[in-house]
């Protein structure tokens, strides 16, 4: 569990002049569930593609295990790929598209078929095998895809996106299912998603990435509470991302309001964003609280009520999560407890216009 | 349903006059004497025609066989160049189509002769002179010379709709250029392939040209014969339908065959 299986040193990556991947260091974990995590376009399937052996890096190196790859042909890697679009064969039934890999390696039938039935019960598809791939639904088709590549005994799975294409409820059911069959076989996953709930859900370690450039690495919890800069705080689900100076170790001003927090080590007087989850801001009658604003819409969103407040000389209204329901057009207090206040080095990209090609 | 008739009469007024009653008149010909009496006659005919017919089929076959080896690697390779390549290509293809069939094939001629151009290079180097022209050889030459390019464009206008993902699927399993040629391209470009045979085959086993031309009178092939019923010194148009309807229906039965062949892999995949 904790030898690197797959490592990328310094890879870089440029089409047409564009930098794509820009020395981008990862190591994954032999066993683990990784999710590459980022917008669109931000080079997530570009750095898959290099680990299949589909694109060679302008520079930098690829290990499995120990061993520099760079030179290993895509069909000689001991890695199988679930792509975007599935990419089954259409002149082949589920049972021929299993046994493809099998095949060319010249396996006996005995041992095809026995192999075919298992990945069929493994991706619960028994009695598929003579269906063309074409009368299948996305989901089927998905789940023929997946046995196809397992098929081949990899000691890594690559998907890209794999669930991009089903609805919500499938999707949710696939989720599910893939963490247990990676956990099931003990293969190392890598997965491909712009889907933060997506990542949330199914990931031992998350890769962060934007722009060709990895922003954080760690477990979800960890980026979810502890996000390394404005981008991974506001892409890993909503959140409150305003303008603060740090006076001083745990002394944080924001919206003219001085609080109490936990991050130390920043200049005096520096610039920082100041991060706060939507879950994390208490309501306090208005006397309560310097930090006041005006409630301008609720929603309810099931579990929660989902609230936006107008904080007078802020550019974008707060977003506020709670169970208990404000009036419209009230004015309340909030307060958020030290330890929610995340301070972080500004960020010089722009998270906004950066999130919205997810 | 008013609708659909109403778009098909025209289709239908055509059918009438370019396919019906010109087969009608093949058939009535084929079937009636020089007074006009029903026989069986002209088809039996059939008989002494019969060596013309079987160098036909066999010089088809063997053009369209030619065709086939030629053409497949070249409508592989073009299928997958670069977009710009590919147009190059087929503009490189298609050049010579422009030219006049006649044109294209006398000059084969005047390449094939005793004193032609490949013989005097020969001749340069001590070797030759071969006897080229007016063999058997030099027709099928002719045959593949002419429609290669039917067999090139079915097989690459499939090819180039396999998508790319399907080659890099091949890879991922662990098949090399060979086992994707064998297990992906092969069976998926059957249909265009079936197609490219059939283009290649009617052309060739029907001509009676390019037999003229390179086989000089003296490799006669069915189309040559029914050519002299028709225009030669001694017409006879009632045995000269005969033949033709005779050749028709071998055609049909030869792609019937094909088609076959065809939806036979179909449900095969279906049924495995
Ligand atoms: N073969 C290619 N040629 C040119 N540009 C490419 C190619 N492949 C990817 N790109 C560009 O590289 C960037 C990253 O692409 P990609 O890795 O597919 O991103 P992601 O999977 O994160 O959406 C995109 O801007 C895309 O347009
Ligand atoms: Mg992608």
């Amino acid at each position: 569990m904790s030898e690197n299986i797959i490592s990328l040193k310094n890879i870089s990556v440029s089409f047409d002049g564009e930098v794509i991947l820009d020395k981008l260091n990862l190591d994954i974990k032999d066993g683990a569930f990784v999710t590459l995590l980022g917008p669109s376009g931000c080079g997530k399937t570009t750095t898959l593609r290099i680990i299949g052996g589909f694109q060679e890096p302008d520079s930098g190196d690829v290990f499995f295990g120990s061993e520099r790859i760079n030179d290993l042909p895509a069909h000689k890697r001991k890695l199988n790929t679930v792509f975007q679009r599935y990419a089954l064969f259409p002149h082949l039934n589920v049972y021929e598209n299993i046994a493809f890999g099998m095949r060319i390696q010249k396996k006996s039938e005995s041992e095809i078929r026995a192999k075919v039935d298992e990945m069929l019960k493994l991706v619960s598809l028994e009695g598929f095998e003579k269906r063309r791939t074409s009368t299948l639904s996305g989901g089927q088709q998905q789940r023929v895809a997946i046995a196809r590549a397992l098929a081949n005994d990899p000691r890594v799975l690559l998907l890209d996106e794999p669930l991009g294409a089903l609805d919500l409820k499938l999707r949710q059911e696939m989720q599910v299912e893939l963490k247990r069959i990676q956990s099931r076989l003990g293969i190392t996953f890598v997965y491909v998603t712009h889907d933060q709930e997506e990542a949330l859900s199914m990931s031992d370690t998350i890769v962060v990435m934007n722009h060709g450039v990895i922003q954080q690495i760690g477990s979800p919890i960890d980026i979810y509470n502890e996000p390394e800069n404005g981008f991974v705080a506001d892409f890993i689900g909503e959140s409150n991302i305003v303008d603060g100076i740090m006076h001083a170790d745990c002394d944080v001003e924001f919206c003219n309001t001085r609080f109490e927090c936990v991050d130390t080590g920043f200049a005096k007087d520096e610039e920082v964003d100041v991060v706060i989850r939507p879950e994390d801001i208490v309501v306090v009658p208005k006397e309560e609280s310097g930090l006041r604003g005006t409630v301008t819409s609720v929603t309810f969103k099931g579990v929660h009520y989902e609230m936006y407040v107008d904080v007078p000389g802020e550019e974008e209204e707060w977003i506020i999560q709670s169970t208990v329901a404000q009036e419209e057009g009230k004015e309340i207090g909030m307060t958020v407890d030290p330890e929610n206040i995340h301070i972080m080095k500004k960020y010089t990209g722009d998270y906004a216009s950066d999130i919205e090609f997810a | 349903m008013k609708k659909d008739s109403l778009i098909a009469s025209p289709f239908m007024l055509w059918v009438l006059i370019f396919t019906i009653i010109p087969l009608g008149m093949v058939c009535w010909y084929a079937f009636t004497d020089a007074s006009g009496a029903f026989t069986l006659a002209n088809i039996e005919t059939i008989g002494t025609y019969w060596v013309y017919l079987k160098d036909s089929l066999v010089m088809g076959a063997v053009a369209t066989l030619l065709c086939l080896v030629l053409g497949y690697p070249v409508a592989y390779i073009m299928s997958r160049a670069s977009w710009g390549a590919q147009q190059t290509m087929m503009m490189l293809l298609m050049l010579p189509q422009w030219m006049n069939f006649l044109l294209r094939t006398y000059s084969w001629m005047t390449i094939l002769e005793n004193n032609g151009l490949i013989n005097t290079l020969l001749g340069k180097i001590g070797l030759g002179p071969f006897h080229m022209i007016n063999t058997k050889g030099a027709i099928i030459l002719g045959m593949v010379y002419n429609f290669l390019p039917y067999m090139i464009l079915p097989i690459y206008s499939v090819m180039e709709k396999i998508h790319e993902s399907l080659f890099e699927a091949a890879r991922d399993l662990g098949a090399n250029r060979f086992n994707t040629l064998l297990r992906v391209v092969m069976p998926l470009s059957l249909p265009g392939v079936i197609t490219g045979i059939t283009m290649v085959f009617v052309p060739s086993v029907s001509t009676f040209v390019i037999s003229q031309m390179l086989g000089g009178g003296r490799n006669m092939l069915i189309g040559d014969v029914i050519e002299r019923l028709f225009v030669g010194a001694a017409p006879n148009y009632n045995v000269g339908a005969a033949l033709s309807l005779v050749l028709m229906v071998l055609i049909l039965i030869s792609m019937a065959i094909m088609k076959k062949f065809d939806d036979g892999e179909e449900t095969g995949g279906l049924m495995m």
